[in-house]
């Protein structure tokens, strides 16, 4: 395949390449399996967040309650199984959380498609009313005395080890869970009508109208999906910390849509890829995770995922305006 | 089923108010199986709202459509697809973000009611209808990054690629050139012997006596005239949609020892232009010719900065302009209304004022602020020197007709005052009737000592507003030629050899 640097994906790999090998000089014991399990850890829960951005992103739209959603299906679901149904599989839990995010992704959808407000409007006000109305009428104590399904879930481990210098390291079955979001999100987007229908959305809403996509519908269903995503997202995040916590999860919203930016999704819609978008993960995680390695301190964390962003999107920007210059 | 004498779409009634504006008052008459009905009328006259209409894309506050026998108050847009109506849109609605071939074949795969995408059955579908239109464009590009003619050849192939009984086309030819205007023509005529009806929307009026058989006349909202199209001729249809003769005028003689204004000296670049020289003097308009991918669009670029030519001077009052930088071109004097003026050159969404005193808001500033009044006072007046029908000024650009929004461009332009203008295609979409304005405005504004550059398909317009045509062939240019010494034929002739 070509290099083409006007792609942010090949940019975004250049660069975890580079901090990469720098981190590896500064610290001969970086490139090591704890630190790829940790990457691939710390990016369970971004990650499938993302992919539900990056399909609004895609559509045409933004939603920035995702984390909201997140926070209220985990700890609701939680709540009940404590309280009432403390034997249910991690699976039947995972269930309950994917309905919850479903029901209030549905209840975006309802603005979004069914009123035709704005979405990012929509979505502020709703990340607002769902974390408020979880820590008003839900609950606000952390429950760390997690259902035993839940917890059970946390200690299935794809791969365990231990490492030439005696450290441990291990990657949870959850993971599988992203890569699964990944395969379907994925078979959405490239291999159905409705996936087909979201790109076309995104590049043109009038467009798509007047071809007879049922946007209204499709609409609806992005909502939806991203709403499950959360739910899914939120119960991992959950079981995998081994303690619900209802002030967890809303403040990421940001660096997650800043993850799928990176990776090439368009702000104005109809443009993201899946490779993309868990570059922009990876490249975020490895920031959080090793900036302590290369000896700067963890506060420079935002200013250094901030200038990412500006050369990440800027640069490729920049290529195809001078592309487009010398082509005539 | 449709008895066979029993008209495939009968419309009665059709009506639509826009915040106020009738934009049609009760519009109805019929196409028959085969047959290609023509729908003139000037600009704003309703035309597209009709289309809209009958693509589902706008409700109608009254109606009644019979579709092979079916009534409607309103279609959907997935009922008139069902109903095999295909239209291309006057703004060819694609899909920039996909490709050529999704685009070719988005409709016909959902209107099959397919649920999985098929690639290669895509592929095939797109290959195959952009042979039907007889070009090349790689199915793998981008919409977006295509010329505005192969975007239109794409908004074409779109509506071809599935089996329609309706064919609408609402200002189909508008970018292309003779050679794709003639394959489309044939592939009207085939589509009608095949039993297909067309719904054809066309400025250039000998295309619509060439092909239609039917005329309906729209004057603002209305029709206001119908029949055989044998009762029609260009300068009986022409009346009918303005209500007044139109005539064309003359250049007016260039004054001798005009001082030169424009100089353009070996500029060259790979792949577009070699060695292009030419002189342009005040108060003259120099036409440019040459089909598509002469080069002719990519020099107009490059005179303005938005391609950077790899050699060559360009002076203006002999003073060199820098190459490959547009801020530097204007602040020359030198104004460029581009192609593709629907996506190039307009906030869509802005006021009608403001995309029209955008240009202007340096020369009305106060110190640190700006004197709106006199802004604009400005633009209203290029509003009204250019007749764009405009309810209300602070509606945004996109409610306008389509070529309202064209002369909206031009008022930008023509509102910054510049030393010379480079018009690409300045009446595309436009009524015989603007036109023949536009045409006295160019001359007028030649006749105040300012440079025009015409770059046209229109060999009429060319003849009708310069002093001398330039030829390009192959990123050259092949002759110079004498405005009023030229024949159409003889300038045809000379673009096809
Ligand atoms: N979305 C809209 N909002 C408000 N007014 C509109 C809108 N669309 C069209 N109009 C108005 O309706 C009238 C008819 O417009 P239409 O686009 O049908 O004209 P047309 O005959 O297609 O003209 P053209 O030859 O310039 O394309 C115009 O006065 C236009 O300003
Ligand atoms: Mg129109």
């Amino acid at each position: 395949m070509k290099l083409d640097l006007t792609r942010n994906e090949t940019l975004v790999a250049g660069v975890i390449l580079a901090f990469c090998a720098i981190a590896a000089v500064v610290d001969p014991g970086f490139l090591s399996m704890p630190t790829l399990t940790d990457l691939l850890r710390g990016g369970i829960v971004l990650g499938i967040f993302a992919v539900g951005a990056m399909l609004v992103l895609v559509s045409g739209g933004i939603d920035v309650s995702f984390t909201a959603v997140a926070a209220f299906a985990m700890y609701t679901t939680t709540l009940l199984l404590v309280n009432w149904a403390p034997g249910l599989p991690w699976w039947a839990a995972f269930l309950v959380a994917m309905a919850i995010g479903a029901l209030l992704g549905a209840f975006n959808g309802l603005f979004i498609a069914g009123f035709g407000l704005p979405t990012l409007i929509v979505t502020l006000g709703t990340l607002s009313i769902f974390r408020g109305f979880l820590l008003t009428f839900v609950g606000s104590k952390l429950i760390s005395n997690l259902p035993p399904g839940m917890r059970d879930f946390s200690r299935l481990m794809m791969v365990r080890g231990t490492n030439a210098d005696g450290s441990f390291y291990s990657l949870p079955w959850a993971f599988a869970f992203l890569v699964g979001v990944v395969v379907v999100t994925w078979t959405i987007l490239y291999r159905t009508m409705l996936g087909r229908a979201i790109f076309a959305m995104g590049g043109s809403m009038e467009s798509a109208r007047r071809i007879g996509i049922p946007v209204r519908a499709t609409q609806f269903f992005v909502y939806v999906y991203v709403g499950t995503m959360a739910g899914l997202a939120g119960i991992i995040h959950a079981s995998m910390a081994r303690v619900a916590n209802p002030f967890d999860l809303v403040g990421l919203e940001l660096s997650v849509i800043a993850a799928v930016v990176l990776g090439g999704a368009r702000l104005a819609g109809g443009y993201g890829t899946l490779t993309g978008t868990l570059l922009g993960v990876a490249l975020i995680v490895l920031v959080r995770n090793s900036l302590i390695v290369l000896g700067i301190p963890s506060t420079w964390q935002s200013v250094a995922i901030g200038i990412l962003i500006l050369i990440g999107t800027g640069l490729p920007a920049w290529q195809a305006k001078r592309a487009a210059a010398r082509a005539a | 089923m449709t008895a066979a004498d029993e008209p495939l779409i009968v419309m009665r009634g059709v009506t639509k108010t826009y915040a106020g504006i009738r934009a049609l008052d009760g519009v109805g008459f019929a196409i028959r199986e085969g047959e290609a009905v023509s729908l003139a009328g000037e600009n704003g006259s309703g035309k597209s709202t009709l289309i809209k209409i009958l693509a589902g894309a706008e409700e109608p506050d009254e109606a009644s459509i019979t579709v092979a026998g079916e009534s409607f108050a309103r279609l959907t847009p997935r009922q008139s697809a069902g109903a095999g109506i295909m239209v291309i849109f006057q703004d060819f609605s694609l899909f920039p973000n996909l490709s050529v071939a999704e685009n070719i074949g988005f409709s016909a795969e959902l209107h099959a009611g397919h649920r999985l995408v098929d690639r290669g059955r895509v592929r095939a579908l797109a290959a195959r209808t952009l042979e039907r239109v007889g070009v090349d464009i790689p199915l793998d590009a981008r919409v977006e990054t295509l010329s505005v003619a192969h975007k239109q050849l794409v908004a074409i192939c779109r509506a071809l690629a599935s089996d329609a009984r309706l064919i609408i086309m609402d200002e189909p030819t508008t970018a292309l050139t003779e050679r794709e205007v003639r394959v489309l023509l044939g592939i009207i005529r085939r589509l009608k012997a095949d039993g297909v009806a067309v719904l054809f929307v066309s400025h250039k009026l000998a295309e619509v006596l060439e092909v239609c058989e039917h005329v309906v006349v729209l004057r603002n909202g209305r029709k206001v005239a119908e029949g055989p199209a044998g009762e029609f001729d260009a300068a009986s249809l022409a009346r009918h949609m303005t209500g007044r003769d139109v005539a064309e005028a003359l250049p007016s003689p260039l004054a001798d020892g005009a001082p030169r204004l424009l100089e353009v000296r070996g500029l060259s670049k790979a792949g577009a232009f070699a060695d292009i020289g030419f002189e342009l003097h005040a108060g003259e308009v120099l036409g440019i010719a040459g089909l598509l991918g002469s080069g002719r669009t990519p020099l107009a670029k490059a005179l303005f900065g938005l391609v950077a030519p790899d050699a060559g001077r360009v002076t203006l009052d002999g003073r060199e302009v820098p190459l490959g930088d547009p801020l530097a071109a204007a602040a020359a004097g030198i104004g460029y209304v581009p192609e593709d003026r629907l996506t190039e050159g307009l906030f869509l969404t802005q006021s009608i004022l403001r995309n029209v005193g955008i240009g202007r808001l340096e020369a009305h500033a106060q110190g640190p602020l700006l004197d709106v009044a006199g802004l604009w006072r400005e633009a209203e007046e290029w509003l009204r020197r250019l007749a764009v029908k405009a309810p209300d000024p602070a509606a945004p650009v996109r409610s306008l007709s389509g070529g309202n929004q064209q002369r909206v461009v031009l008022a930008r332009w023509l509102a910054r005052g510049p030393r010379m203008l480079l018009l690409n295609g300045p009446t595309v979409g436009v009524d015989v009737g603007s036109k023949a304005e536009i045409h006295g405005i160019i001359r007028d504004l030649a006749g105040r000592g300012l440079g025009v550059v015409v770059i046209s398909d229109d060999l009429p317009e060319l003849l009708a507003t310069c002093h001398r045509i330039l030829v390009m062939k192959e990123g050259r240019i092949t002759d110079d030629l004498p405005g009023t010494a030229t024949s159409e034929a003889d300038l045809a002739h000379r673009l096809a050899s």
